[in-house]
């Protein structure tokens, strides 16, 4: 177990390391120019020059990439010669638009992007699982073949489809939710749990229509397989009730698929829901990164590419560990 | 348990089936499956009568409709598409019309199932003691201590050592030999009367085959039992068997006491299978194979279903046994399916 944990960090930080790398080079390589971006509409090449300076856009690469690195570890001064600023620890830099740390642009983000996450991923997993289980059970019946058909449905449509008319019907139409606003973020603010679901419950649905579809053809699938095995037929010929064969013996052995999607789904998830919080007007973490990448914010596109790696390196930890804890056979080496 | 002990019990048992019905009497029992293709006719009217204390070997090739059978009488066809017809009568209930409610108490309490591959028959995520455990649990009113006390206690009659610590470990843990007593221990714990092996040492190397099969027989002396042993062994059917069911195609073609089937063979197909086995003499290195393959299920043949394989067909005549199929033809307990004399078939038993 401290071996694999031991490892698994030191495969993170490699490929944190790795990921930060690429986005940077790629950052260089690319068409924009932060300094021209930053210095605004009436810009002399002068001061584009300048601004360049403050930058540090006229350092060579490697060194430009060494002092971003170096901010992750101990604060660093940041700004022009003369007119430098202290970046406090952890600093990932400051924000060539805004020259806010960017490290607070990342904390004001990350609860829009919670909050989306959280709630689609409890209804996708509760209807994609649910469904999915109950069309196994009732395999080659009409509820089967209205829920596949349904999935086929909800998994070809984009979220700018669902989006649109999701909000178009229950805010424009209906008046039945408010349009999403950016002053709530967390089920504890002083709205108050009920503002927090009604105002992300539209994403949620949104998010879920799209991702419950594979969970329930992956569930079913796996489901199906699984109430053919043998072990389903001995649970069922010591006389066990019907619900302890479908549910002890049977999801517990097919579920571990899902459990992969899932852990998989929530690590992309939680590095932003680009199309969903652009829809939704969410200023999570998926809005901001589009905003940074457009205008060329080199820092705050790099931080939050690092983050939704991050993400998605420990949700595979988390995957493993899971995938541990439910199958006996696996062991963590 | 003192030998004497097992006598009385089994006496008063046999005494008892005198005076009332077979413990299990299975009449024209049908199972057919709708498929996309047709119907399979798996189990074409099956007869057969078993008492307690007494094994029956049920024979047959792969797709002979040996564990069709079996599951029909469990009951675990109950739910799917397949269509059970016929009757199963076992302690006054008839299994093929049982609704699944009441046939669930029996399951593991009053009929017992082995089946063939004992790894991929126990669940991989839960330890073989709770199984065990757990198939207690659902028949009897006991605490999970008692459950844990009982399940230890099969898991050390079935010759596994140290029951307490094996009884925390996976399957994965296990052997093959060690898994399959796990199984049987699992089958028994609740000492149901009725035990059906399907296959049980299928799976298993051949030393283990002999160990398990002691191992049935020993239990199955203990608890007065009936078994049906599920197979296509020759072998194990002649260790252990009292008498032996031959199945072809959905069919019994040959029934009888064990030393009938085996010294007075009356089927050409038992006659083949016979034949097919090796033997340490024998001079030619080539096995003796029946020619052909089994009958399509989804379209038997119209005479008798082994014809097509059959190298004796000319000498029933008049093409009867492509025409008409053969009748079960019991005569002292020795039943067979087949449109030749007796004397004809000593003349064939003999020419071989």
């Amino acid at each position: 177990m401290m071996t694999f944990i031991l490892r698994r960090t030191g495969s993170l930080v490699l490929l944190l390391a790795a990921v930060s790398f690429i986005t940077f080079t790629l950052f260089q390589l690319g068409p924009s120019d932060p300094a021209a971006a930053a210095c605004g509409q009436e810009c002399t090449p002068e001061r584009v020059a300048e601004a360049r300076v403050a930058l540090g856009m006229d350092q060579p690469f490697l060194v430009q990439y060494a002092d971003y690195i170096r901010g992750l570890f101990s604060s660093r001064m940041i700004g022009a010669p003369g007119a430098q600023t202290l970046c406090e620890w952890p600093c990932l830099g400051k924000s060539f638009q805004t020259n806010e740390n960017v490290a607070d642009i990342i904390g004001r983000s990350l609860p829009y992007t919670f909050s989306m996450a959280i709630g689609a991923l409890v209804l996708w997993t509760v209807t994609g699982v649910g469904l999915g289980l109950l069309a196994a059970l009732r395999k080659g019946s009409p509820v089967d073949k209205f829920i596949v058909g349904a999935a086929s449905v909800g998994v070809s449509l984009p979220i700018p489809v669902t989006g649109l008319f999701l909000l178009l019907l229950f805010v424009n139409q209906l008046h039945l939710l408010p349009f999403t606003t950016n002053e709530i973020n967390s089920p504890f603010g002083p709205q108050g749990p009920g503002a927090w679901v009604a105002n992300y419950l539209l994403p949620w649905i949104a998010l879920a229509v799209l991702f419950s579809a594979s969970y329930i053809r992956v569930t079913r699938t796996n489901m199906i397989e699984t109430f053919g095995e043998d072990f389903i037929r001995t649970a069922r010929s010591k006389g066990l009730a019907p619900r302890t064969v479908t549910f002890k013996h049977g999801v517990r052995a097919g579920i571990t698929p899902v459990v992969t999607m899932l852990g998989m789904d929530i690590g992309l998830l939680l590095g932003g829901a680009v199309l969903t919080e652009q829809i939704f007007s969410v200023p999570g973490l998926g809005f901001t990164a589009v905003h940074a990448a457009i205008s060329g914010d080199l820092p705050v596109t790099m931080a939050i590419t690092m983050l939704a790696a991050f993400f998605v390196i420990v949700a595979n930890v988390v995957v493993d560990l899971a995938y541990a804890a439910i199958d006996p056979r696996v062991r963590l080496q | 348990m003192t030998p004497l002990n097992i006598t009385t019990k089994k006496a008063s048992a046999l005494a008892g089936a005198t005076a009332t019905a077979p413990f299990l009497e299975v009449r024209g029992l049908t199972v057919k499956f709708p498929t996309d293709d047709g119907v399979v006719s798996a189990v074409n009217g099956m007869d057969f009568s078993l008492e307690r204390g007494q094994t029956l070997g049920i024979v047959g090739e792969s797709g002979s409709g040996k564990s069709v059978t079996s599951q029909a009488l469990m009951g675990l066809l109950k739910g799917t598409s397949a269509q059970v017809t016929g009757q199963a009568m076992f302690q006054g209930k008839d299994l093929v019309t049982l609704p699944e409610s009441a046939m669930r108490p029996l399951r593991g309490r009053n009929i017992g199932m082995i089946f063939q591959d004992p790894l991929s028959a126990l669940h991989p995520f839960y330890t073989v003691g709770h199984q065990i455990a757990e198939a207690y649990l659902v028949h009897n009113k006991a605490s999970k201590k008692q459950a844990r006390a009982a399940a230890v206690d099969m898991l050390g009659r079935v010759g596994i050592p140290s029951p307490e610590q094996r009884y925390d470990e996976y399957p994965h843990h296990f052997s093959g030999g060690m898994r399959q007593r796990a199984m049987i221990a699992m089958a028994l714990i609740c000492e149901p009367e009725l035990l059906i092996a399907d296959e049980p040492t299928t799976a298993l190397d051949v030393t283990v085959q002999a160990q398990i099969l002691d191992l049935m027989s020993e239990l199955q002396e203990e608890t007065n039992s009936a078994l049906i042993l599920i197979t296509h062994d020759l072998g194990v059917v002649a260790e252990v068997c009292d008498n032996v069911l031959v199945m072809y195609g959905g069919q019994c073609v040959e029934s009888g006491p064990v030393d009938d089937i085996f010294y007075d063979t009356q089927h050409p197909y038992t006659l083949g299978l016979l034949n097919s086995m090796p033997t340490l003499n024998s001079a030619s290195s080539r096995l003796n194979h029946i020619p052909g393959q089994p009958p399509s299920l989804l379209d038997l043949p119209k005479g008798c279903i082994f014809s097509a394989r059959c190298q004796y067909t000319e000498l029933a005549g008049d093409g009867i046994c492509t025409s008409q199929r053969p009748e079960l033809r019991l005569e002292d307990g020795h039943g067979k399916r087949c449109h030749l004399s007796g004397p004809q078939i000593i003349t064939i038993r003999n020419s071989r």
